[in-house]
């Protein structure tokens, strides 16, 4: 009995027990993560995981049932479950729907995808492994840092996917990444440098990610500049002429643009917990979100980008599709549900952490398009201002629009040259006012992947990407400290 | 589903002899069994629109052998899986780097038994939980209702080549909601039980949309310092961020807490413990180590006394774990898993008119000459974890009192805070004299918190920027 075939019992049995449309995803992952503190390993675990999950829908209503079983008994069983759970849905039902169709039109895909991996991470010796981590580690140690740590994460994920209409689809993607980072502890402070970011840098990639990620060449200086901020000024507090770079960008448009655009949030589905969105959808085509250098897509066939599939896990083929166009609101992250509800035609950000969670929407790869610009014009081109990058800390508020980002290193800028180390940099702003004030961006573009997006009840853990560069931004409130 | 013929404590014992067998006599070994029967169900706009099961059981094994540790997991319980998993541990654990602070084993040591589960939670149907749901939104009426209804059920077993061997459960029965006027007001109520019966939907969704159309016509105020009462669903966000930055033995050890034992650090009406045995809401009698768990002071009237400690961190710190151990604990820390912030003494409380979730906090407010009474906060984040200065937002429901009385309903404002001085000396005016257990996105954890009347809390953003 294939993978296919334990979805294809659950998606039929679905449909007998009276499921007007059924989809179920048998998924097999293993993960791998290694932690090093000081020098020594502190933890290594392997994850291994494997079930199905079935979704059914009565009427317009929903039920979704999992198990870590994929005998064809238990799978069709896991069917009936979803089909009853979601005529118990029905009991309490959407009384102002009224629209035709639960779903948006779909092909019924065939086909395979899996991710580009030149090594495969889980074939990487252990002890190599470790290698890099304690050895970085120790340097930072050695070079002044207090508390010195590494990780490595690595998921290889194999999925199979049957819906009712005709998909048939697996797919194969292998994430990993790394990070460092150094922490010094000052009188009554803890100051933190990190490479490449505080989280690390992750992507649909193999191992060559991590060599190329090459910590041990940063570990020294990190912990150099982790020391050296303990005796740094304070960020100034005020308004001034920011200029963020590339990693914290990520977070920028992680947190003000991929959650706001959201299609589950912008409909209520999200309120009590993750939030709504700002968004109102009779404006999308027409509000401005930006100054004109704002260019945002949501492109999940970028190479090796964190947030990057074939399909979607509901069966909607990758696409790329403006999200920002000219500093204007083009577009939304959208599920093939959601999309019906909204009367728009596109979906394909649809996403599950494992077969026993329910598949709900999710940021994709959602990134800037490159500017005209280097960070070195950017600097300077600004007589006063302040550099900050490298995320420490974020917040914002439930319709994504009030935020304030700590970031763990700043420096003044004076007379178009980078000055003066600055400790506790902190930014605060109201999102569309804050990306209207950007007028210069960078053309050096990353795509930085961040493993850890929270979302749903139960919770689940989303991959992402977020292509990213430099960007300038005026007017910006500072220094904000309790 | 399948029916299940041998006991959480017999899986773990197979997968233990497996691996000694394998790993052979000399080696640390251990397993842990964890199977949760989750149910969760979800609305928005007034209706069921995401309705999730499932029963997942997973076998976690840990080898120390010659120096070197590796510990697995798998949700794949079936013979050939297990032998596989632990044979790929047993290799894992050949070519693994050195790890010189293994901690050891626990030794035969009993714990205090398990709360008596509750039947109805376990056998709670699809349709018993949609009905609990139609009571709610039955109840805001008018309003929109959003939320979920949940319940849980772990059976949980721990077994080592150092003779420990333990088996546990617990139940919880969770309801987490809002209500939300036209003119997107809101209020949100939330609870957390052991028992089923205790959480009544119509209860809530009355509770809920009083505070929402209490708050219909927010005006923005000037930020700065406030003081302020909190409802127990902020202050359960407090005692989160203090359990993960403050009370976390990782962080201790490493100076990075607050924390200074024996010291007078919060204000003498503070008593906080972590109880997960007698909690209101769910909890388990030992950890992932096998360790029993006891009621915890970690601070008494005022002054510091413990911080949460697995093997590894309490053999740092050259004292005994005291039960804190869970997956990610060696890399991320120690959290208290079941803080509570004891309550004042008083009598039962009762609900009440208008925006304040009962005559617990109601009495706090009539306290307050000016200030704000805060139901919720939202994204808190850390900025500086030896201060635990945190920023975040009000959330569902934020009024201005004055002389006593609730006057007028604000906007959201963004704080930037420190919340071990918040609860320092002379800063707690006063404290509720009822508590109520507050749920959790993740694992057997809870916060039982009562209301709180604090002198002043930093306000450094208004809704407009």
């Amino acid at each position: 009995m294939t993978h296919f075939d334990a979805a294809d019992a659950a998606v039929e049995a679905a449909l007998a027990a009276g499921a007007t449309y059924a989809d179920a995803r048998v998924m097999h992952r293993r993960f791998e993560s290694m932690s090093a503190r000081n020098g020594d390993v502190e933890d290594l675990t392997q994850r291994e995981s494997a079930g199905i999950g079935v979704r059914a829908l009565v009427g317009e209503s929903w039920g979704f049932f999992a198990v870590p079983d994929l005998d064809d008994a238990v799978a069709r069983q896991a069917g009936v479950r979803a089909a009853e759970i979601a005529a118990a849905s029905a009991t309490v039902p959407n009384r102002r729907s009224g629209r035709e169709e639960a779903l948006i039109p779909s092909d019924p895909e065939v086909g395979s995808w899996a991710s580009e991996c030149l090594i495969d991470p889980l074939s990487v010796p252990l002890s190599d492994k470790g290698d890099l981590l304690t050895s970085a580690t120790a340097e930072m140690r050695k070079q002044g840092a207090d508390i010195a740590t590494g990780s490595y994460d690595i998921w290889d994920t194999r999925k199979w996917f049957v819906s009712s209409e005709g998909h048939r689809i697996d797919q194969h993607v292998r994430e990993c990444g790394v990070a460092i980072s150094s922490t010094v502890i000052g009188d009554g402070e803890t100051q933190v440098r990190s490479y490449p970011s505080r989280r690390g840098q992750f992507g649909t990639r193999g191992w060559e990610l991590v060599e190329e990620t090459d910590v041990a060449a940063h570990a020294a200086r990190i912990a150099d500049e982790a020391r050296a901020l303990t005796r740094a000024p304070q960020c100034p507090a005020g308004e001034t002429t920011v200029i963020i770079g590339g990693e914290q960008m990520a977070l920028q448009i992680h947190e003000s643009v991929g959650h706001a655009i959201e299609l589950d949030r912008i409909l209520g589905w999200e309120a009590a917990y993750a939030g709504t969105s700002w968004l109102d959808l009779s404006q999308l085509g027409s509000l401005k979100y930006g100054s004109e250098l704002m260019n945002i897509v949501i492109d999940p066939t970028y190479p090796g980008a964190l947030g990057s599939f074939g399909w979607d896990d509901e069966g909607t083929r990758a696409h790329k599709r403006d999200a920002v166009r000219n500093g204007i609101w083009k577009g939304v992250l959208a599920g093939r549900e959601s999309a019906a509800v909204a009367g728009l035609d596109y979906a394909g950000s649809v996403r599950a952490d494992g077969w026993s969670r329910l598949p709900m929407v999710r940021m994709t790869n959602v990134g800037l398009e490159p500017g005209p610009h280097t960070l070195e014009e950017m600097i300077a081109a600004t007589d006063d201002g302040i550099y900050m990058d490298m995320n420490r800390s974020w917040s914002i508020d439930d319709r994504r629009l009030n935020f304030q980002f700590g970031c763990e290193v700043a420096y003044e800028i004076k007379n178009g040259k980078l000055g003066r180390m600055l400790k506790n940099p902190t930014y605060t702003g109201i999102g569309p006012r804050f990306w209207a004030s950007m007028d210069m961006l960078s053309s050096e573009i990353v795509a930085w992947g961040t493993p850890n997006c929270g979302k749903g009840q139960p919770g689940q853990t989303g991959h992402t990407g977020h292509p990213a560069a430099p960007a300038r931004f005026t007017n910006v409130r500072v220094g904000v400290r309790g | 589903m399948t029916v299940q013929t041998e006991t959480e404590l017999e899986l773990a014992s197979r997968v233990l002899e497996l691996a000694r067998v394998s790993a052979g006599p000399s080696a640390d070994v251990d397993v842990s069994v964890n199977r949760v029967a989750l149910a969760l169900t979800r609305f928005a706009n007034s209706y069921i629109h995401q309705n999730v099961a499932d029963t997942t059981t997973e076998v976690q094994l840990r080898i120390h052998s010659e120096g070197r540790t590796t510990s697995a997991s798998s949700t794949l319980v079936g013979t050939d899986a297990l032998r596989e998993m632990v044979e790929r541990t047993v290799a894992a654990a050949k070519v693994s780097p050195l790890d010189p602070g293994w901690p050891g084993l626990i030794g035969p040591t009993p714990v205090l038994p398990s709360h008596d589960v509750d039947q109805a939670i376990i056998e709670a149907s699809p349709v018993d939980r949609a009905s609990r749901v139609r009571d709610y939104i039955e109840a805001v009426e008018d309003l929109t209702a959003a939320g979920y209804f949940r319940t849980r059920y772990w059976t949980t077993a721990y077994a080592n080549s150092a003779g420990q061997a333990v088996s546990g459960s617990c139940t919880e029965a969770a309801l987490d909601a809002i209500a939300k006027t036209a003119s997107l007001s809101d209020g949100v109520t939330r609870q957390a039980s052991r028992r089923i019966a205790d959480i009544d939907g119509a209860v809530h969704g009355a509770r809920a949309a009083a505070k929402a159309r209490a708050w219909d016509g927010a005006v923005e105020i000037e930020p700065g310092t406030y003081e302020v009462v909190l409802e127990p669903t902020a202050v359960a966000d407090v005692l989160y961020c203090l359990g993960n930055y403050g009370f976390n033995g990782k962080l201790v050890n490493e100076h990075q807490s607050f924390l200074e034992f024996g010291s007078q650090q919060m204000d003498a009406s503070i008593t906080l413990v972590d109880d997960g045995v007698a909690a209101f809401a769910a909890g388990l009698p030992f950890d992932n180590e096998g360790t029993p768990r006891s009621r915890l002071i970690l601070v008494e009237n005022g002054v510091s006394r413990n911080a949460a400690y697995d093997r590894r961190a309490a053999a740092e710190a050259g004292i005994a774990s005291n039960g804190f151990a869970d997956n990610g604990s060696a890399v991320f820390g120690m959290s208290p898993n079941n803080i509570r912030l004891e309550p004042s003494t008083g009598p039962a409380p009762v609900d009440v008119e208008g925006p304040v979730s009962d005559s617990s906090v109601q009495s706090l407010v009539a306290q307050v000459e000016r200030g704000l009474l805060v139901t919720d906060h939202f994204y808190t984040r850390c900025l500086d974890p030896r201060r635990v200065v945190m920023t975040g937002l009000t959330r569902n429901g934020t009024w201005l009192i004055e002389n006593g009385e609730i006057v007028r309903p604000v906007k959201n404002m963004r704080f930037t805070q420190s919340y071990s001085e918040a609860f320092g000396p002379g800063n707690v005016l006063a404290i509720g004299d009822h508590a109520i257990a507050l749920p959790y996105n993740y694992g057997p954890n809870s916060a039982t918190a009562p209301g709180l009347r604090l002198a002043a809390w930093k306000f450094t953003g208004g809704a407009s920027g």
